[in-house]
């Protein structure tokens, strides 16, 4: 097991720089973003050639890789454009996306679970096909259409909800932004606990189990769930990666100014110093949200072994 | 039944979040009514550090506007340069300018204003060593090029036609004669700056400190910032509010939201897809009016294929192929006017607008269009590719119906075609290098309401806004005429006879002028917007 884990995280390492020379080329392929600087006019030689030279954008591309990548390793991810540093951008972005996720994937595992739970046990029944159903409703539907709609419906017309964001995002606020990023999601879970706990249902432990005489509630949850876990948590585990880089419409529609915002405002300016640093941490999220969900494997299913 | 239960159980989880954020969604916008009410408004990320000199768009601007005074203050209705720290500004030659600074003017920390206040300000700005955005606008004063060559590096960081004369007064020497000068003297670059803006920068930055109505009490950068009002301000414009919450928006729409909601109270940018609602919305609540902007089709004279007296006539033809009022009657509902100048209707008469000063050339006319056109051999290259940005302001739209336009008046569909250009940054850094073979969308917003702004840094030979690298010496002898006239009515007709010469040669293509919008809430009253389509915050009074 720990020398998996090892292995697990020095794979990470060739993953970390591959991506981040990535992400640094294909925001330097856009252009001279000091050129967008100064609005509609020119910006004056002198002061475009000063602040090129400032954020090392006169040197050669490989040349600023290293630079920059040598900084990150002392904790600078550079400066943004409006002269913050962008690891205080990322003080104030991630907080903000990580709370975001937090309510998606609670929804995700509570309500995607415990709704496939119910429908996997009653295949067939009226319930079975409505949530089938609505699901694939979710599923369909564009989330910056929900977005917008609970937004207007919610917020403007029922005045349940306030329709934007404040600037501190305390939890309360993000429960409707956090259903809308966890809609599809939720619906994939439902779907895949459903599947996985019918095929289950029929297997030669469940019936032991229940053949034992243990109380239902206990087959379902210590023997059927447990076992038919694994496929959800693996798509739970590479939601997290998604649920925080890919945010970014949802940040939109509800004035959310977390890393989706950031990295809209970075791509938009060609902030490379700003996109580069957030992908790189994303980066990282991504990897150890993978890692853990392999490690979860072994606590699921003891059969599954890592030598 | 455990399965139902537990989905009663999901049911209720949902119930129970949903009366949370009920909770949560409390009113926290605080402050009382009448003077003391605090008005919440939209607002943008700035794209640069809070700087006088270094602040050259509207979110940052809509700061400065609030917090700093200048010397001159241009009228939130007329858009005339009004004294405001400037006791008197004299010259006798029309090149070398006394400026006394008025009595009793402190920063909101205390410390006095004085002539050092501002001539300190000015060489920050100007020196090539603090990267100024809008240095250029100390560009007339002299030593400008010592201070701030353009290539290599600065020998000096002071303005050598800057002079300290007393406390109280200043003298500034120009490069060349310049009649409107002191006029400029409004734009924020010119700001005077405390010693606490030179000593310690950083905290300047976080939380900078002015001299105008408004102090700013908390600025969470890139979300928030609380203004309120400074009771102490000298100045006749003083806040007939409490104070003012800027909050950073995502995205315009979500702005529009909150307003319709009743979250906010102030949105100075009425996003394009609600303009249709906006009216059934706001009713008048909702407001459309000038700005100092106008938005221009510019060519590449650095191609010689357009830089003959053909395709002069051709840009004519051009120009006289698009339906400008179609476009902005349907495209943009109203909130453009088509543009018959170069200048903008802000200025007024006496400023130098004068409606209709192209002529036939900027008049729809698809029969002459096309005549013109084809007898001076067609569209260089056989086809018009007006680029674009397609990351923000819709351009793809008005470009595509532009080019409709001229399609349908040269009956030929491939004759004109948008191009975009992913993102802004893009755009510019291609037009900023001549690398666009084809028109592109081009526009100016005025830094200060003078004809002039509107003329020369534009079309001028190698002015710095000039991209398209046109350059005519007719246009540019009157443009330095009109500088050097001491009357300020003889100054705007001869930069108006300047503006005749672009008639003919048609550098660029006015298309409209752009208009300024805002829509507030039933709380507040007295909302109007000034020439530079910000938001007259001071004015704005609480119900």
């Amino acid at each position: 097991m720990g020398r998996y884990v090892i292995r697990r995280l020095l794979q990470m390492i060739p993953v970390f720089f591959g991506t981040t020379l990535l992400i640094f080329l294909m925001v330097n392929v856009m252009g001279d973003p000091i050129a967008g600087l100064c609005g509609d006019r020119q910006c004056d030689p002198a002061t475009a050639a000063q602040l090129r030279a400032e954020f090392g954008l006169d040197k050669p591309l490989w040349q600023q890789y290293l630079t920059y990548m040598g900084n990150v390793f002392t904790g600078d991810f550079g400066t943004a454009f409006n002269g913050q540093e962008v690891t205080e951008l990322m003080a104030t972005a991630f907080p903000i996306t990580i709370r975001l996720t937090i309510v998606a994937l609670f929804f995700e595992i509570v309500i995607g679970i415990s709704l496939g739970v119910v429908t996997g046990l009653r295949r067939g029944r009226p319930i079975d096909t409505s949530v089938l159903i609505l699901t694939l409703v979710v599923i369909s539907i564009p989330t910056f259409v929900t977005g917008l709609l609970l937004q207007l419906l919610l917020g403007v017309e029922w005045g349940i909800i306030k329709p934007s964001v404040s600037s501190e995002a305390p939890f309360n606020e993000l429960i409707i932004p956090g259903l809308v990023v966890a809609s599809v999601s939720l619906a994939y879970v439902t779907r895949l606990t459903r599947t996985s706990i019918a095929e289950n249902a029929r297997a030669d432990y469940v019936r032991t189990a229940t053949a034992k005489g243990l109380p239902r509630r206990r087959v379902v949850i210590r023997h059927l769930l447990r076992n038919s876990l694994i496929p959800v948590v693996t798509f739970i585990g590479t939601d997290v990666g998604a649920l925080m880089g890919g945010a970014i419409v949802t940040e939109r529609i509800f004035n959310i100014h977390g890393v989706g915002y950031q990295l809209y405002q970075g791509i938009l300016r060609q902030n490379s110093q700003t996109v580069v640093g957030f992908v790189t941490v994303l980066v990282l999220v991504f990897l150890a949200a993978n890692l853990i969900v392999d490690l979860l494997y072994a606590v699921l299913d003891p059969r599954i072994r890592y030598a | 039944m455990r399965g139902a239960t537990q989905a009663k159980w999901a049911a209720c989880a949902v119930a129970v979040a949903l009366a949370a954020t009920a909770c949560g969604g409390g009113d926290d916008s605080g402050g009382g009514g009448g003077a003391d009410g605090i008005v919440s408004s939209s607002w943008g990320d700035p794209q640069n550090p809070l700087e006088p000199a270094n602040t050259n768009e509207v979110q940052g601007g809509k700061v400065l506007d609030m917090i700093v005074r200048g010397l001159k203050r241009y009228d939130p209705k007329t858009g005339e340069a009004q004294n405001m720290l400037a006791e008197s500004i004299e010259t006798t030659d029309n090149q070398t300018f006394t400026i006394t600074v008025k009595d009793g003017w402190t920063f909101s920390n205390g410390e006095k204003i004085t002539s050092s206040s501002f001539v300190d300000a000015w060489n920050y700005g100007a020196a090539l060593k603090n990267n100024q955005k809008n240095s250029y606008f100390f560009g007339y004063i002299d030593g400008y090029d010592k201070a701030h060559p353009e290539t290599g590096s600065a020998s000096t960081d002071k303005l050598s036609g800057l002079k300290v004369v007393d406390d109280k007064t200043f003298t500034v020497k120009l490069t060349q004669k310049f009649s409107l000068w002191p006029d400029t003297l409004g734009y924020p670059a010119f700001a005077p700056l405390p010693k606490a803006f030179f000593t310690d920068h950083d905290a300047w930055l976080a939380k900078p400190i002015g001299n105008g109505p408004y102090t700013i009490e908390d600025y969470a950068k890139g979300s928030s910032m609380d203004l309120r009002k400074w009771d102490d301000y000298p100045g006749d414009d003083k806040a007939q509010n409490g104070g003012i919450d800027l909050k950073v928006y995502t995205d315009n729409n979500t702005a529009y939201t909150d307003l319709t909601a009743g979250n906010l109270d102030l949105v100075d940018d009425v996003p394009a897809s609600q303009l249709k609602n906006v009216e059934a919305d706001l009713g008048d609540r909702y407001i459309n009016t000038p700005a100092g902007i106008i938005q221009t089709l510019a060519f590449p004279f650095y191609e010689k294929e357009w830089d003959t007296p053909a395709a002069a006539k051709v840009r004519q033809g051009l120009s006289m192929a698009i339906n400008r009022q179609q476009i902005t009657d349907q495209i943009f509902q109203k909130t453009r006017t088509p543009a018959s100048d170069w200048t903008s209707p802000v200025l007024g008469e006496d400023g130098g607008f004068k409606k209709g000063l192209c002529g036939s050339p900027c008049e729809y006319n698809a029969a002459e269009a096309k005549k013109l056109i084809e007898d001076n051999g067609g569209i260089p290259g056989g086809q018009l590719k007006i680029s674009y940005n397609a990351d923000t302001g819709s351009h793809k739209e008005w470009v595509d119906a532009v080019c409709n336009s001229i399609n349908n008046a040269l009956g030929n569909n491939k004759a004109c075609v948008g191009a975009p250009v992913g993102t802004f940054a893009d755009f510019r850094s291609q037009v900023s290098q001549q690398k666009l073979t084809g028109a592109w969308r081009a526009g100016w917003q005025m830094d200060y309401p003078l004809i002039q702004n509107f003329l020369q840094p534009v079309y001028y030979t190698n002015a710095p806004s000039n991209d398209g690298k046109w350059s005519d010496k007719k246009f540019d002898d009157l443009v330095n005429k009109a500088n050097a006239e001491s009357d300020r009515a003889q100054a705007v007709s001869t930069f108006q006879d300047a503006e005749k010469v672009m008639v003919d040669q048609m550098p660029v293509i006015p298309l409209w002028y752009q208009n300024g919008s805002a829509g507030y809430s039933d709380r507040v009253e007295n909302v109007a917007l000034n020439p530079f389509s910000v938001p007259v915050y001071e004015e704005i009074k609480v119900k």
